[in-house]
């Protein structure tokens, strides 16, 4: 079984974000960086599935030639080799711009599956996914907690409003990966040496048209401090009438 | 392994000062001591109790002797590496950090580098697996800065060897499948590996710490206990073979004091930020302010120094007075920034909800083990002066 998994550097979530000075983009000072939370669980998947089925993890992914800790970390927990698309521009693609590399470079590559994340923690758009399924004409589950597969085949559970949906589906596929599917490894200070005698492709991105463009880029407004109403059960009610009548949610 | 809130202080932007792979081990075990070993901490450390349940997650991270070649099962990193993963567990607890440094600098190496193939071949991939822990006993009720007052004896016969003599305060002593023991064989001090089902040997704990609380900490009583020719490490005679052990952990604290002050830091930053005081942030305040720039300052150079000392080390010209320079240093910085940054949470900081009091209290041993502070002058002052003072 090949199977690929798309991961994307982005800002630790504990960011204290700060907008750069053309009032687009983030201010990169200080900016640290990981692998999108929901990433790490199609990198984990795609391990567990190759320890299942046998095969080959490839992990792929658009971004600076920064990445390269990124995608050493998915190969010291288990993941067979690393290609990077170097664009030092990634942040800019939009989602389709970004399927349709990704595309390009899975069909050179081969594939039964593909793995991601259900959605980029830096940009929320929850859609290259999708857009990559379509551009290969190959079956996609979203959001998926739980992933069998089979002789060309598979079935995945996604939870949906009303409950558990589970579908049947032929291989090659792409699926997203939703929080619950399983639980990401540590990388393991043996399997971070092995990862260095591990192939990792650096190669230069085609060049992609976006067709959005981020025009602007402003911070939430700073939120209200907090406010103590009282303690105990003798607060509930000074607190019922706050939220009535004051933030008017109830 | 997201969602971490732990905000490490890097004002120098030394970031880029480590490789690829020293990164990548240091946001491992980061990672590991967020999620794994900060919730169960405070409980531990009120209850006197090291998380054994955690020990096998520790050895799959390889985190027992990480700088062993991988042909016993270790991880073959660098000293860079391994003192990251000392700062990183020490910001957990100097408790995990000393479980972690007794194991490998204080077990594993002196069997690594005073031992027999056999021996390594029989214990180190043990060890490195968490299957087997050990305990080093050195310290004596009345030699601890003078080890070599030590009134423990080895005595050989027919079948191998004969010990008698009691250690204190040994770190894992009571959790221990094996010890090595410090002792006097016609009068030179040699290590012997005794398993601690030995007949005539006993490991009662150490009871009523308010420091290391969440480490073991125990004496090691040996009556008469027998052990085979095998457990004597054929390399090491004198003083210099339980030195050399302690050169490698006293390495790792350096790093270690650094992580202890460094989450003390985080702590105490965040907090003056959010705390009102007189109706603005405790921050906004002029002596907080010199508090944060002191210690921000503090850590920086503990750090530069910290960084300094491991590539040297992996250069191979690291020498014991630059060990004692950063031991000394680094701990007795991170004492005082717990401290100082302690009095900045107020009475919150005398609860254990808030890491840095933990830390303040654990760092009292750190400041005493491994060769007191005082002791480090001296060191340093003899290499400056050839001079010995402490004779
Ligand atoms: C929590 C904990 C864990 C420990 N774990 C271990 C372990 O795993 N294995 C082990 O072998 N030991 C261990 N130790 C023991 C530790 O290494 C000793 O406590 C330390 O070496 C100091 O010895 P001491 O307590 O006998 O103090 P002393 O040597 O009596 O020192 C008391 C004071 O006198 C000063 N002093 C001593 N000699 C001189 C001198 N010549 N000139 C000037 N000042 C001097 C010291 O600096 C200190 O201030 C541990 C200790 C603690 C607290």
């Amino acid at each position: 079984m090949k199977i690929i998994a798309c991961i994307k550097r982005v800002p630790t979530t504990d960011l204290q974000p700060r907008v750069a000075a053309d009032g687009k983009s983030l201010d990169a000072a200080g900016v640290q960086y990981m692998t999108s939370f929901y990433d790490e669980i199609a990198v984990e998947e795609a391990i567990k599935q190759k320890e299942k089925h046998g095969g080959e993890v490839t992990v792929l992914t658009i971004g600076s030639a920064e990445a390269s800790k990124e995608v050493r970390e998915a190969l010291a927990k288990g993941a067979d080799k690393g290609v990077i698309l170097v664009d030092n521009a990634w942040g800019g693609r939009d989602p389709l711009a970004t399927a349709k590399t990704l595309a390009g470079k899975i069909t050179e590559l081969g594939a039964d599956l593909v793995l991601l994340g259900r959605v980029g923690t830096d940009r929320d758009n929850a859609s290259v996914g999708p857009m990559l399924a379509a551009l290969l004409g190959w079956a996609c589950v979203t959001d998926v907690v739980g992933l069998e597969l089979g002789d060309g085949k598979g079935t995945a559970r996604r939870e949906a409003d009303a409950g558990t949906e589970t579908y049947a589906f032929a291989l090659p596929a792409v699926i997203t990966c939703q929080k619950d599917l399983n639980e990401p490894r540590y990388a393991g200070l043996k399997g971070i040496m092995a990862a260095k005698k591990k192939p990792l492709e650096e190669s230069p991105c085609p060049p992609a048209t976006s067709q959005v463009e981020i025009e602007k880029l402003a911070l939430p407004p700073a939120r209200k401090a907090g406010r103590i109403v009282g303690e105990g059960a003798a607060a509930v009610p000074a607190l019922i009438d706050a939220l009535r009548n004051e933030a008017k949610i109830l | 392994m997201a969602m971490d809130p732990y905000r490490p202080l890097d004002f120098l932007e030394l970031d880029d000062q480590f490789s690829e792979d020293e990164r990548m081990v240091r946001d491992t075990v980061r990672s590991w001591v967020s999620e794994r070993w900060m919730p169960l901490v405070m409980k531990h450390w009120e209850a006197g109790t090291f998380p054994s349940e955690l020990t096998p997650e520790l050895a799959e991270l390889g985190v027992f002797g990480p700088t062993l070649p991988e042909q016993y099962g270790c991880a073959g990193l660098n000293s860079v590496a391994y003192g990251l993963i000392c700062q990183e567990l020490e910001r957990g607890d100097s408790g995990l950090r000393s479980f972690v440094s007794v194991q490998g600098s204080l077990v594993m190496y002196p069997i690594y580098a005073y031992g027999s193939e056999e021996q390594k071949k029989k214990y180190l991939p043990k060890l490195a697996a968490g299957e087997l822990i050990g305990c080093f006993g050195l310290t004596e009720p009345d030699a601890g800065s003078n080890p070599g007052g030590m009134t423990t004896v080895a005595r050989q016969d027919s079948s191998g060897y004969v010990l008698n003599g009691r250690k204190m305060w040994i770190t894992n002593g009571t959790n221990s499948d094996i010890a090595i023991v410090w002792a006097k064989l016609d009068d030179v001090i040699r290590g012997f590996i005794v398993p601690s089902d030995s007949k005539g040997f006993s490991a009662p704990e150490q009871k009523h710490k308010w420091s290391l609380r969440a480490s073991i900490t125990s004496e090691l009583v040996l009556e008469d206990v027998r052990v085979g020719a095998e457990a004597l490490l054929p390399n090491a005679k004198g003083l210099s073979g339980p030195l050399g052990c302690l050169t490698q952990a006293r390495y790792g604290i350096a790093w270690g004091g650094v992580g202890a002050a460094m989450a003390c830091f985080d702590e105490a930053l965040r907090y003056s930020k959010e705390r009102i005081v007189f109706d603005k942030p405790l921050a906004g305040f002029q002596i907080p302010q010199k508090k944060l720039a002191d210690i921000a300052t503090d850590i920086s150079m503990a750090q530069l120094l910290a960084l300094r000392l491991g590539r040297l080390k992996d250069q191979g010209r690291m020498k014991h007075w630059h060990v004692s320079m950063a031991k000394r240093n680094n701990v007795a910085m991170a004492l005082n920034a717990a401290r100082v940054l302690r009095d900045m949470l107020g009475a919150n900081g005398i609860t254990l909800e808030y890491h840095t009091g933990r830390h303040m209290c654990n760092l009292e041993s750190v400041y005493t083990y491994e060769g007191t502070h005082d002791i480090h002058t001296l060191a340093i002052g003899q290499a400056l002066t050839d001079i010995p003072a402490y004779r």
